[in-house]
């Protein structure tokens, strides 16, 4: 529905740009601080001058701290042209590909798909999975510039570059790598591996080589952040050596998607765990009987052996190579044994010779190990989509079955050199990525014209197939940073005040606290909880947010600003949803602000917000 | 599907399904006119009442945690050793145990101890607070790969209730309150603050005509814009979103939430908790338990005294020896003694060694857990610790009898409450697991 749009207030970029125009005009850099004149003075006055020069400047640095703190750095206000709109070629042609797949797969089942999604939507998919929130009102204006054709690729792109996302991935990450436990006091610390995973995100560092790093780290935990993979399995009954058992497991889980914790203790007598040596190229499910054997116990334990290379003699020097030591009483075994570390599969990719963690890692990251490769594309699917292509997210069997797309995205992501970036861009680009939640009952589809429309319904089965968008819960954090973002007109990012950006930080910790943080287990389908849905009814999170107050809150302004009640419900909507309302929406809600006036019609919006932010749309990806 | 286990014990039992069923339709039935928050209220207690009286074996229904954070020390509450080495500034008084004694900051509980079962020989292989406190919680390890549940959302997963409040409630919870773990986040305790305060996000800071109208709003316009073209049952088979929402609404003007009003007790009562968060949630504590509520946590911290370790564990053993001692008294008077079991102690111990700073640190191998009620035996020490320093400095064990693994004990109190802990459950990691690894120690048991 279309909002006729009132002429654009004479105030460059400021909330009522965002509220009533879709062309905000560029803000001035902010001005901190400023000069005055100075006069000389008799000597004999020397001192009473100088004390008051230095009062002065004392304040005056007081006042440019907290003008600093609290100013906004120079702001987005229009697409730069330094992003790029276009899709690579290479890009486009990989998600063809994947659609091609899947369409295939879909055919097969005979099942409806969904049309693509509106531009809002997808593009508030991709917010909630690299920065963690929907967008604001600001970026909406933004991208609302630009031909749309255009908007997803921009966004995309321009959040790629935004420090927001590295941050962001960076702590998915950090969950599957060292979880969410504030480990060993001293020699533990995560804030640091958080960002200096954050800081190869940025420069897109191949993923590769970030694994590599990670896993055959040595150096204090301070000094090479990326050592805290090791130090946070470090206990003080382990003699300074990091948990071999425990980083072999996430390591196996992390990076190659193989759950072989079972076999710490046992042979795998359930036949759930399959080592196949896979030969690059060859079709998985091929001769995938003829080549897989199950799993042993010695097969867990020579994996945890590599890492029984680190030591750390003195904290001050931190995590070294060290020679080998592992030994293990089998099961059933009368004696202790030593374990030499080998690899459970593809031996013929292990290096003969280097230090003992880089072999393991070299092998790792193999290009010809496809593992990894997969378990990377899964877990980036999942962020994207909230649900990875294969259930569990860290259990990938190495001879298949995969879902159609994974190894075609697998495949790209080795060509690529393991270029993260590139791999978010190819996912969103496609179809999947694109197509709505869900299919109206008038729609003809690709897959079924043939089919009766009026029986169309979507189901589970569509979910599975990615013929419609899966709906997966939002993550607290996810929760807690829309809430607050939705209650701010602008975006609040790298350029936003340090006041703003802690007050984002702090919230978020707060309310995921109060949620109940899913830990390590943010990609399990979780339901939710009463303690959470009084949480965001009756917490203060929410009210503070949508209370009447006209400095803050984007409600309080959007009642100030917005020239009529269509226009503050169609922004309100905007601002939470990131969607106009429908007819009917926009019916109802009217009735509730007609006539309201200051006060009572800022509690009206707030009331408003406070509904939208309460639905299962808001709390839900869609 | 219905386990044998649930078949074959307790409030589990096709039987006693059928009971409560039908005291609840029975008080519904009767008493028609009343509303539906009391009516709940009245048949729950019926069937709770029903619970207690049909049972043919001795097993707990209810849990009680009383969970000391930051690891207390055994030598200043349960197991002094006054007057040796390693004794330090504590004085030893007698019980109404014969021959056992407790360390003088602990006068009321050690009157009750002719009722309760302490043992003397915890032991455990983590001396980190937050593994530690994941260990003693859940009976498991930290595991990278999984969340084990803590042994309340175990025994409430075990068990039925139709309440209109939490069945799992964490009173004071610090940083690591009781977890759901594999078993969904639906079993994760629900945290409340000091009782004297109003239940977090149970009053809605709207006047209650406002409320309802976004209640309305969000259900008839915003929700049915979103099923729109979507799966059938939405709520049902999918979000569970809007269901929700109705049960916190519930919540909010249930007639059970009064369980968590202290202000209603008689002042004697209150007194005897002593004047301190901890004291009114151990109140707290017993009115939940007594409205049907299965397992609450209260959790006393402050215990970790490596500076200063006498005045410090007196400090909180001030604290908890009134409300211990007065929760156990009000779960007797209130007849609920014997079908709750009480469980106080910590992550574990403190070292012999007085430190340099007049502290003790970390010691998981001979520290003491107080138990009570239920099936538990009456008046009954496990387990002992040496005196000789040098001997336990060197090799930890060798200074503990009867050694009792956290496994174990975790064992012993799921079986109290009749539940088969040898049964595997499916866990998110694809790999079947037992609810515990432990034995049962048969000795802490009621014959």
């Amino acid at each position: 529905m279309e909002t006729s749009i009132p002429p654009i207030l004479n105030s460059a970029n400021s909330d009522a740009d965002f509220v009533v125009s879709a062309r905000p005009t560029p803000v001035p850099p902010p001005q901190i601080g400023h000069q005055s004149a100075e006069r000389s003075l008799p000597i004999t006055r020397r001192e009473r001058f100088l004390r008051r020069s230095l009062s002065i400047i004392a304040v005056l640095g007081v006042l440019g701290g907290l003008l600093w703190a609290t100013s906004p750095r120079a702001r987005l206000s229009k697409p730069t042209e330094e992003i790029s709109s276009d899709v690579p070629e290479s890009v486009q042609a990989t998600a063809s590909r994947i659609d091609a797949a899947m369409l295939a797969e879909i055919e097969r089942q005979e099942l409806a798909v969904a049309p693509p999604a509106d531009w809002l939507t997808v593009a508030r998919r991709i917010s909630l999975a690299l920065v963690g929130n929907g967008l604001s009102l600001e970026e909406i204006r933004v991208v609302e510039q630009l031909p749309e054709s255009q908007r997803i690729a921009w966004w995309t792109e321009y959040l790629l570059e935004d420090r927001r996302s590295a941050d962001y991935l960076a702590e998915r990450w950090t969950r599957a790598t060292v979880g969410t436990n504030n480990g060993p006091f001293l020699v533990f610390r995560r804030r640091m591996y958080v960002e200096w995973l954050a800081d190869q995100f940025q420069k897109n560092t191949p993923f590769d080589q970030v694994v590599r790093e990670i896993l055959s780290s040595k150096g204090s935990w301070t000094d090479s952040p990326e050592v805290n993979f090791l130090t946070a399995t470090l206990d003080e009954s382990d003699k300074g050596r990091p948990d071999a058992i425990r980083l072999a497991g996430r390591t196996t889980r992390a990076f190659l998607a193989q759950r072989i914790d079972c076999l710490q203790c046992h042979q795998d007598y359930l036949g759930k765990v399959n080592f196949t040596d896979e030969i690059a190229g060859a079709t998985p499910t091929d001769d995938a009987d003829s080549t897989s054997r199950t799993g042993e116990q010695a097969d867990f334990h020579q994996l945890a052996a590599f890492f029984s290379s680190a030591k750390m003699d003195n904290p001050f020097v931190g995590i070294k190579n060290s020679d080998v030591d592992y030994k293990i009483k089998y099961l059933n075994a009368d004696e202790e044994s030593e374990v030499a570390p080998t690899v459970p599969y593809r031996r013929d990719l292990l290096p003969e010779t280097g230090e003992t963690r880089e072999r393991l890692a070299a092998w790792i990251t193999h290009p010809e190990n496809k593992a990894f490769a997969r378990a990377t594309v899964n877990r980036t699917w999942a962020l994207l989509f909230g649900k990875p292509l294969v259930e569990p997210i860290d259990s990938i069997p190495l001879s298949g079955p995969f879902p159609a797309g994974l190894e075609v995205l697998a495949e790209q992501f080795v060509k690529s050199g393991f270029d993260m970036k590139q791999l978010i861009k190819t996912i969103v680009c496609t179809e999947a990525f694109q197509r709505d939640s869900r299919i109206p009952e008038s729609y003809e589809t690709k897959a079924s014209s043939d089919s009766e429309l009026s029986e169309l319904e979507v189901e589970e089965k569509h979910e599975l197939a990615w013929a419609v968008f899966p709906l997966t819960q939002l993550r607290p954090e996810q929760v807690a940073a829309s809430i607050h973002q939705s209650a701010r007109i602008k975006a609040i990012d790298n350029n936003s005040s340090i006041i703003a950006k802690l007050e984002l930080f702090g919230g978020v910790n707060d309310f995921t606290k109060a949620y109940g943080d899913r830990g390590d287990e943010e990609f399990t389908p979780q339901t939710v909880t009463i303690p959470q849905r009084l949480l965001v009814m009756n917490g203060s999170y929410v009210s503070e947010h949508v209370d009447n107050n006209p400095i803050a809150n984007a409600s309080s302004r959007i009642a100030m600003l917005a020239g009529n009640d269509k226009l503050a419900i169609e922004t309100a909507y905007l601002s939470v949803l990131n969607r106009k309302p429908s007819g009917a929406e926009l019916t109802a809600f009217c009735d509730r602000l007609h006539d309201t006036r200051g006060d009572a019609r800022s509690k009206a919006v707030g009331s408003l917000f406070w509904t939208l932010i309460n639905s299962t749309e808001f709390q839900w990806n869609h | 599907m219905e386990s044998l286990n649930e078949r074959e014990y307790g409030c589990q039992s096709l039987v006693d399904f059928r009971r409560r069923q039908f005291l609840r339709s029975t008080a519904i039935s009767t008493v028609g006119l009343a509303s539906a928050g009391s009516l709940t209220h009245f048949a729950e207690r019926l069937a709770r009442a029903s619970e207690s009286k049909q049972a043919n074996k001795l097993l707990a229904k209810n849990l009680i945690i009383l969970w000391m954070q930051g690891g207390p020390s055994q030598l200043e509450t349960f197991d002094p050793h006054a007057g040796t080495k390693i004794g330090g500034e504590v004085k030893a008084i007698s019980t109404s145990l014969a021959d056992i004694q407790f360390a003088h900051t602990m006068p009321k509980t050690a009157e009750l101890m002719h009722q309760a079962t302490l043992v003397r020989s915890m032991i455990s292989r983590e001396g980190d607070h937050e593994r530690a406190t994941y260990n003693m919680k859940t009976g498991w390890r930290p595991d990278p790969t999984l969340i084990h549940p803590a042994i309340g959302s175990v025994v409430c997963h075990n068990t039925s209730d139709n309440l209109e409040i939490p069945r799992h409630v964490s009173i004071l919870s610090g940083e690591w309150p009781a977890r759901g773990g594999y078993l969904g986040s639906e079993l994760d305790a629900f945290k409340i603050d000091d009782p004297k305060n109003p239940l977090p996000n149970l009053i809605s800071y709207t006047a209650p005509e406002v409320l309802e109208k976004r209640l309305a709003d969000l259900q008839n316009v915003v929700e049915k814009e979103f099923r729109r073209g979507r799966i059938r049952n939405l709520d049902k088979e999918k979000t569970m979103h809007e269901s929700s929402t109705g049960r916190a609404r519930t919540m909010m003007s249930s007639e059970q939430i009064k369980a968590f009003d202290i202000g209603s007790e008689a002042k004697n009562v209150l007194d005897s908790f002593g004047d301190t968060p901890f004291g009114r949630g151990c109140l707290a504590a017993v009115r939940l338990i007594e409205q049907g509520v299965r397992c609450v946590e209260v959790e006393l911290s402050g215990w970790d005294s490596h500076v200063e370790n006498h005045a410090l564990q007196s400090g909180r053993c001030n604290i908890l020896d009134s409300g211990l001692h007065a929760l156990i008294t009000q779960l007797q008077e209130r007849g609920l003694f014997e079908d709750t079991v009480v469980m106080c102690g910590g992550e574990f111990g403190r070292t012999p060694q007085i430190n340099v700073a007049g502290g003790r640190d970390h010691w998981p191998t001979g520290f003491s857990t107080f138990l009570a009620g239920g099936p538990m035996r009456r008046g009954y020490v496990h387990g002992k610790t040496t005196s000789e320093l040098m001997q336990r400095e060197k090799d930890p064990l060798s200074g503990v009898e009867n050694a009792v693994r956290i496994e174990d004990l975790h064992a012993t109190l799921l079986h109290s409450f009749g539940l088969d802990f040898t049964q595997e459950l499916q866990t998110p990691i694809g790999r079947p697991l037992a609810i515990s690894q432990g034995n049962i120690i048969k000795d802490l048991l009621q014959a």
